[in-house]
């Protein structure tokens, strides 16, 4: 499914480079449940957003539904990200001035499906988020937990292969942290492949393979059970 | 994306960010507005004159006593000085020129007029029969000078509307004898033209017989004699036969300006056109600066909303989409500002025609149809620098703000 192979991914700080991911060799299968730890500046969200397609390695190849990734084109990632990839981001990113239906929508719009085919998908988004009564609540009206499953209705409303949430419970208290993470692995038991960033170790266990993660490499990669 | 839902994600824009739209919709209205405004004005300016003129009749030759080198644009051939007379005779003279269907001469002078107790100063026109035919003019009821011939002075007038109010108010006018000057001339007949000519109200108009008009003011000089040509092709041969009898009878000497309508129409209306194009100009380049405005005002929303570009990328946006819904936003705005602008600027002008009736200040078509253009285009170009920007963001960094 997701293939990683000597990746590398340098940045330029001055003349100074930071060797963010350093030679990082990866497999993820369908369907698989990953988190992903390591100190603050270890290379996580650098190697999600690469894996997301956001961001491009300096060298090495990365294929994804065997497909190679590295020799696409703009428009060609646009297209994959939009159909294999959700993001679910510690920040949200809801658009403030599109209600929760809408921005859980807009995907679709992107991807330029028509409006019939996507109310009844919102529709079902909502309910199984259980946010029908907030459907037209815009972000400022929401609670962070609600907000977040906003996000995350957003993240799978195209029916993504991977999902992939860098530190989705940062901004929330316990009780709505856990509320997501439930929602996050009730998504992967029905196939979603998942990959969590966390600080949290209690989180780093519940997953069924842990990665750590130290100054750009994989320290360890272990099945925990 | 689909056209529906482009056009309504960047009307959303449009309403979520109120106060940068309302500023750009300002700059953009304005500028538009100006554009039709100023063109309106010089275009109801051309038109005036281009009225003025026309009220003279078409395929119009004019002839003034006095020579003006610069044949129809002198003013002291408008005023009509005088070296040597203009008489009935130099007219009758032209009469017979196949080319020309009908002669007016004229004659014109001012007298108090008064009927029973009531007196006013009008001005006076001595004229033919034909002059009615030749002016276009109508009646409003009895009949206009008659057919006699010129040198008869009978006296029978025919008066302006606003002549025929103030003298006979609410008594028949017609068949009542009034007193211009020392002599009684009965009324038969009143003009219902409106408008002006040669800067002569029609309305407060006395016309009598030409041979009584040279009595009354003693003189046997004419003011003018106005010739119709049989078309406007033979205006040149009745300017050339014109010129050609007048100066065998006055002694070999072209001591009169033969002018056509045309001739004056054109020049005041090359000045009025170029007049209304440079303004439009100078209106269209504070389109341009509007362009402007519109492209920092952009540049500023694309940084403000950095974090949302970032987003419709992971969302799966490409470069393009990007471009395109920026550049539909500041579409939007230009034809918002267009359509604010049409409201200003025709509101405006119809504004003027209502302040100064006179003047038909309409906004001419190529003014509308180009400060729409303009609007759009410079809407298009100043958005393309902050929508390639926005395009082209880093979806990682901008996800972070920056
Ligand atoms: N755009 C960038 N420019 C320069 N350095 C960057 C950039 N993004 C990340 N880095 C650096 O790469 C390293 C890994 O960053 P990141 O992947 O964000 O770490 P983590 O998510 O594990 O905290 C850090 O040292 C960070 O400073
Ligand atoms: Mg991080």
């Amino acid at each position: 499914m997701i293939k990683l192979e000597h990746i590398h991914r340098d940045f330029q700080v001055g003349d100074q480079t930071v060797h963010a991911l350093d030679d990082i060799n990866l497999e993820i299968t369908q369907g698989e449940y990953l988190s992903v730890m390591g100190p603050s500046g270890s290379g996580k969200s650098t190697l999600l957003n690469l894996i997301g397609m956001l961001d491009h390695a300096t060298s090495g190849s990365y294929s994804l539904a065997d497909q190679n990734i590295t020799e696409m084109d703009e428009q060609q990632e646009a297209q994959i990200r939009n159909k294999y990839i959700g993001f679910v981001f510690q920040a949200f990113h809801l658009i403030p001035r599109l209600s929760a239906a809408e921005n859980i929508e807009l995907p679709l719009v992107l991807a330029g499906i028509a409006p019939s085919v996507r109310q009844p998908k919102v529709e079902q988004a909502l309910q199984a988020m259980n946010l029908v009564d907030r459907a037209h609540h815009k972000p400022d009206q929401l609670s962070g937990g609600q907000r977040q499953r906003v996000a995350i209705a957003r993240a799978t409303i195209t029916e993504p292969s991977v999902l992939l949430a860098d530190e989705p419970t940062g901004n929330l208290d316990q009780k709505s942290g856990e509320d997501v993470i439930d929602t996050l692995e009730s998504l992967n038991k029905k196939g979603i492949t998942l990959i969590i960033v966390t600080h949290d170790h209690h989180l780093g266990k519940r997953s069924a393979r842990a990665i750590k993660m130290l100054d750009g490499r994989i320290e360890s990669d272990q099945a925990n059970g | 994306m689909i056209t529906s839902d482009i056009l309504g994600y960047s009307w959303l824009s449009l309403k979520g960010y109120k106060s940068r739209t309302l500023l750009m919709l300002l700059a953009m209205s304005i500028s538009v507005a100006s554009v039709l405004l100023l063109t309106a004005l010089g275009e109801g300016a051309r038109r005036y004159v281009n009225g003025e003129f026309a009220s003279l009749g078409t395929n119009l030759v004019i002839v003034l006593p006095g020579r003006s080198e610069t044949a129809g644009m002198g003013l002291n051939t408008m005023m009509g000085v005088t070296p040597r007379d203009l008489t009935l005779e130099d007219a009758r003279a032209l009469q017979r020129h196949s080319a020309i269907t009908r002669i007016a001469p004229l004659n014109v002078g001012a007298a108090e007029a008064s009927w029973q107790s009531r007196k006013r100063e009008v001005t006076i026109m001595g004229s033919t029969q034909e002059l009615l035919t030749l002016r276009h003019w109508k009646l409003a009821s009895g009949s206009f000078l008659p057919d006699t011939e010129w040198d008869r002075a009978t006296p029978v007038c025919v008066i302006g509307k606003k002549i025929r109010d103030e003298i006979f108010g609410a008594h028949s006018a017609l068949g009542q004898w009034i007193r211009l000057g020392q002599n009684r001339y009965r009324v038969i007949g009143v003009m219902a033209s409106e408008g002006r000519s040669i800067g002569i109200d029609v309305q407060e108009l006395v016309i009598i017989p030409v041979a009584s008009a040279q009595a009354l003011f003693n003189t046997p000089s004419l003011f003018r004699i106005l010739i119709e040509s049989k078309s406007r092709e033979a205006m040149q041969k009745v300017i050339e036969f014109t010129e050609n009898t007048i100066k065998q009878r006055h002694h070999g000497e072209l001591d009169v300006t033969v002018i056509t309508q045309d001739a004056v129409l054109k020049t005041f209306d090359n000045i009025l056109s170029a007049l209304t194009y440079g303004v439009g100009g100078i209106a269209a380049i504070s389109l341009a600066v509007a362009g402007i405005l519109i492209m920092n005002v952009m540049l500023v929303a694309v940084s403000q909303r950095t974090a949302e570009i970032g987003l419709l990328k992971a969302l799966g946006a490409s470069r393009q989409k990007i471009l395109v819904l920026i550049l539909t936003e500041a579409m939007q705005l230009s034809l918002l500002g267009v359509f604010f602008g049409f409201i200003l600027g025709l509101g405006g002008s119809w504004g003027i025609r209502s302040a100064l009736p006179e003047l038909q200040a309409y906004p001419p078509l190529w003014a509308i149809l180009a400060s729409f253009g303009v609007a759009m285009l410079t809407g298009l170009l100043f958005s393309l620098l902050p929508a390639t920007k926005a395009s082209k963001l880093d979806p990682v960094r901008a996800l972070q703000g920056h």
